[in-house]
């Protein structure tokens, strides 16, 4: 069993920045042996929030930097990413999966982000979200999803 | 790399282009733009109307990635063209799934398969 890890750092809006963060915690979950599909799941949730909040959030200002704080241990990986932006209502972002926005090159990120984590939350604002992935637990998905898997069948 | 700015290896196959990524990751906004920008050229410079994107090399996919293949597929329907996916792996599949995309593309397992196709 390895110790738990605690880890904090302010990028400044720089993408390239993010993928140097997500590559560290990349990393601490390879070395605790977390199963690929969690290590696929982190990764594209994690591209995700970050360039949310470097580019809708902070608006690729480069005044304006990143928080990104995260905790790992053998079970499970949380991590909180805090933008400088206003924030946003996330019940006004479309549904991406509607036919008529399907064809919007737009707003599928948090939609992934909450298929591939355990937990996904914004605070009030809207301008920090909190990731949590259990190590080897899949995510429950929505009933509308699996609805959606009956009628494919 | 030799390759230099070109994150797509293109070959014709007869009337039909096919586009494999070289990336395993299509995740950083810079290369995402790279893709873009060639791809959009196939259609818009080359006038190529029978495309094949095909994924085997790719393990990482992004939402931004997603964008880019979608304004593609605009592209190529505007100019009365087919655009097809192929071999992509089962965890990238699924995130064209979640997002209902499956719907929108046309995704073969094979690039034989897609080829066929047209």
């Amino acid at each position: 069993m390895s110790s738990d890890e605690y880890f904090e750092v302010k990028i400044p809006s720089d993408t390239a920045e993010g993928q140097a963060v997500q590559a560290r915690i990349v990393e601490a979950l390879e070395v605790r042996e977390y199963p690929v599909r969690d290590v696929f799941a982190v990764r594209l949730a994690l591209e995700e929030a970050l360039v949310n909040a470097i580019k809708h959030g902070n608006g690729m200002s480069l005044d304006k930097d990143v928080d990104i704080k995260y905790w790992i241990s053998d079970e499970r990986v949380r991590i909180e990413i805090q933008d400088q932006g206003e924030g946003f209502d996330r019940t006004h972002v479309p549904d991406p999966t509607l036919i008529e926005n399907l064809e919007r090159p737009c707003g599928r990120g948090i939609m992934l982000m909450g298929a591939f984590m355990n937990l996904i939350e914004y605070n009030e604002q809207g301008n920090k979200v909190t990731l949590e992935k259990i190590k080897g637990v899949a995510p429950e998905q929505p009933e509308e999803e699996l609805q959606g898997d009956e009628e494919e069948e | 790399m030799a390759a230099g700015h070109r994150r797509v290896d293109i070959e014709e196959v007869s009337d039909v282009t096919v586009a494999k990524f070289i990336d395993k990751k299509i995740l950083d906004e810079g290369n995402i733009q790279i893709i873009g920008t060639q791809l959009f050229g196939l259609v818009d410079e080359d006038g190529r109307k029978k495309i094949i994107l095909d994924f085997s090399n790719v393990e990482y996919l992004s939402s931004a990635a997603l964008g880019k293949l979608i304004t593609l597929d605009k592209k190529v329907k505007k100019a009365k063209g087919k655009l097809k996916l192929c071999s992509i792996r089962p965890d990238i599949y699924e995130v064209f799934a979640i997002t209902r995309l499956n719907q929108l593309f046309d995704i073969t397992e094979t690039q034989e398969a897609a080829l066929e196709g047209f």
